[in-house]
């Protein structure tokens, strides 16, 4: 286990009301453990408490309540430059009175550097971040993404412990987005420097973080590597949030360890992962990726790539073997191509609309259902998972 | 090819009508708006202007007549220059030294008023945008005051405060301040402190306050923050405001009147006493000469408040 870079401990912040108001709780009750070396993401929706959870580890905002330890001392009493952390803000407020050079030898003059040792180690940040050739230019001569990257020389120079970087990406175009995301994550990989990311862009935080912690009105719902929180939300706002969920709705009929069946109408029930204990009857909302759904024709025989062919109904049988697939009707309401994929939203028992995702692989006639037509549709049941709330 | 595909188009479509008479008249409604909007702002400058050039001109006038023109030459200010006013001559009840004297007057209110009112505008304006204490609101609306207030009630103010703390101070030391150059400098700091408070904040407030955070992040203590970072960024501000404090003071008249003492007029206070028996012409050599400093001092003002707007892009 690396040691613990970066530790919340209960922390509230809450800004005081204006009139009439209520005081706005912008940190609600956060407990976060960051590791050494760590990319560590905060992904939330716009609003969220992101930035002022940030601004706290930065020592810009006070906690109203609870601890920040950084290297496992408190720091609430220590101003922002006494503290061994620094920030990529998302406006970059890079110095405009200064020249790029100026900007990033700043920290090191402030730590009392002599200017040959600060410039020295000013030009080999703005090499590290590609950047050696407009050290005599003005911040507002430069563009969106080389700004971003002298904020980054700026504060990469002072070699802090932790990074704190508020959506540094957030301004940029889409490719040099993508670039940037790709350049951070290996420069961060190399310096072995902490790194906390805010970003509202789930996909990114996907793309770059070690672990994320996903909040929403001020609480962390659920902190985990990206596949857990993809493969296995903890509350329905989480699914929602990282990618695209079915909620299927029913009532436990019966369960056995962590399966549980579920009840969708009279006829049909379905078989779901729960991490919690349910009792038999209660009303279950369960997330189920549209890519873990399977498509088949519902008569006839199923072509295989290879010129063999099977029916349906030996399909079936063999599918159902397996004690953990859930095999139902659904009917084809909506079809969209989209290249890669299709995307069909179905009708399933109990009168739900659930959206499936499916690769296209051979030739669009062969495997392509149009609204109306009534298919199969599998999925197996560790792919479908209880929620909490 | 491309031309038949457009005329079938358009022959598909509905035909376009133009209503030919509806065109003409809002033409001609848009003429006369363009003249109007070409007569308007000559006549507004004319009676603003009018006054002062006429002053000018007649400043470079030969004869002793204000009114009429009889001729160029420019006596009236080697006459000011020269030492060539005489006290007691026909209309003038003055001399050169008096000329001299005041405007050495000037000067030193002028440059004290500004360097204290901008030290402590500059500290308001830090004071009022960064700050955070109760009351900011209505201490922000009193900014200004000064600037709306009339100046015969700040002048009357003055007086009496000024009156209330001499008596005060005698009954404690024993001995009797006055009236003098001190109370003029203070009377112009009460209201050149507006001046530069509300020219910086402007600055203050266009600026990111992200600027000074990231200062403090990368190991900057307050006092290196206000140094290296705030100050540079609103010294042009600053500048403007001191410029514009300075020409403020250069041409106060009222609340100078009132907290003067014996022997400190400033050139306003003296031209006018000069008027008080007949317009000599060495007045409008003055006027204008004041007028020249007075309009370089607030066009760099406004030079260096242009340079805000362009740095702020
Ligand atoms: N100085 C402040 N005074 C009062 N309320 C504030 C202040 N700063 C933030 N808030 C409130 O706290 C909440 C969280 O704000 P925060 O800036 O942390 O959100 P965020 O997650 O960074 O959002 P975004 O993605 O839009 O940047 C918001 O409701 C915001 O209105
Ligand atoms: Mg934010």
């Amino acid at each position: 286990m690396p040691p613990i870079d970066v530790e919340l401990r209960n922390v509230i912040k809450e800004f005081p009301a204006r009139r009439n108001e209520t005081p706005v709780r912008a940190v609600d009750d956060v407990s976060l453990q960051i590791d050494d070396g760590e990319f560590f993401a905060l992904l939330g929706p716009s609003g969220c408490g992101k930035t002022t959870t940030l601004r706290m580890i930065a020592g810009f905002e006070e906690t109203t309540y609870g601890e920040i330890l950084i290297r496992g001392k408190a720091v609430q009493h220590v101003p922002p430059f006494h503290r061994p952390v620094n920030t990529v803000f998302q406006d970059y407020a890079l110095f405009p009175h200064m020249t790029v050079l100026q900007n990033v030898m700043f920290g090191l003059e402030m730590e009392g550097v002599k200017r040959a040792e600060a410039r020295t180690r000013a030009i080999q940040a703005l090499e590290l971040v590609r950047l050696p050739k407009a050290i005599d230019r003005k911040p507002r001569q430069l563009s969106g993404g080389q700004q971003q990257r002298v904020a980054l020389a700026r504060a990469l120079v002072k070699k802090p412990t932790v990074l704190l970087l508020d959506e540094p990406l957030g301004a940029l175009d889409l490719k040099l987005r993508k670039e940037m995301q790709f350049e951070l994550k290996t420069m961060q990989r190399n310096l072995g420097i902490t790194f906390i990311f805010v970003t509202h862009d789930q996909e990114e935080a996907m793309t770059m973080a070690d672990r994320i912690a996903v909040m929403d009105q001020g609480k962390v719902l659920q902190v985990g590597t990206p596949e857990e929180i993809y493969e296995t939300p903890a509350t329905q706002f989480v699914a929602d949030f990282i990618g695209e969920t079915n909620f299927i709705r029913g009532n436990v009929l019966s369960s056995n360890g962590k399966y549980i069946t579920v009840k969708l109408d009279e006829t049909t029930t379905m078989k779901a992962v729960s991490d919690q204990p349910v009792a038999d009857n209660q009303e279950v909302l369960i997330a189920l990726r549209p890519e873990k759904i399977n498509v088949f024709a519902a008569k006839g025989t199923i072509q295989y790539d290879e010129g063999s062919s099977e029916s349906t109904e030996d399909y079936k049988k063999a599918l159902l073997r397996d004690p953990n697939i859930n095999l139902m009707r659904a009917k084809v309401l909506q079809d969209v191509y989209i290249g890669t994929d299709t995307r069909y939203s179905l009708d399933i028992p109990g009168n739900q609309d659930i959206v499936a995702r499916v690769q296209n692989f051979g030739l669009r006639s062969d495997t392509y259902f149009t609204s109306g037509q009534e298919i199969n549709i599998f999925w197996n049941a560790e792919n479908a998972r209880v929620l909490t709330k | 090819m491309a031309d038949q595909a457009l005329g079938s188009r358009s022959a598909g479509g509905q035909a376009i009508e133009f209503d030919q008479g509806k065109i003409r008249r809002d033409m001609l409604i848009r003429r006369i708006g363009k003249i109007g909007l070409l007569i308007n702002p000559i006549f507004a400058y004319f009676f603003l202007w009018a006054p002062i050039i006429v002053l000018v001109v007649f400043s470079f006038n030969a004869g002793r007549n204000v009114f009429v023109w009889q001729g160029f030459s420019v006596q009236w200010y080697t006459n000011i220059f020269n030492n060539t006013i005489q006290a007691g001559t026909e209309a003038a009840n003055f001399n050169t030294q008096q000329i001299l004297n005041a405007v050495g007057n000037t000067i030193v209110v002028g440059i004290a008023a500004t360097i204290i009112s901008t030290a402590l505008g500059t500290l308001v304006a830090l004071g009022l945008v960064r700050g955070r204490f109760p009351g900011k609101k209505a201490l922000d609306a009193i900014l200004y005051l000064p600037v709306v207030i009339p100046e015969i009630a700040q002048g009357v103010s003055l007086l009496v405060f000024f009156g209330i703390l001499f008596d005060y101070a005698e009954s404690v030391s024993g001995s009797r301040v006055s009236y003098g150059l001190g109370t003029i400098v203070i009377g112009h700091v009460v209201f050149c402190m507006s001046y530069v408070a509300i020219v910086v904040r402007a600055r203050l407030a266009d600026m990111n306050p992200r600027l000074e955070e990231a200062a403090r992040d990368l190991g900057a203590n307050e006092w290196q923050t206000f140094w290296r970072v705030t100050f540079p960024l609103i010294l042009p501000g600053v500048v403007a405001g001191a410029l514009l404090a300075f020409t403020i003071s250069l041409d106060d008249f009222v609340v100078t009147f009132f907290v003067q003492g014996v022997g400190t007029s400033t050139l306003p206070i003296l031209v006018y006493s000069m008027l008080k028996r007949r317009v000599p012409p060495e007045i409008n050599a003055i006027s204008t000469l004041m007028l020249l400093v007075s309009t370089i001092l607030v066009g760099v003002s406004l030079a260096m408040q242009g340079r805000n707007a362009a740095k702020r892009t």
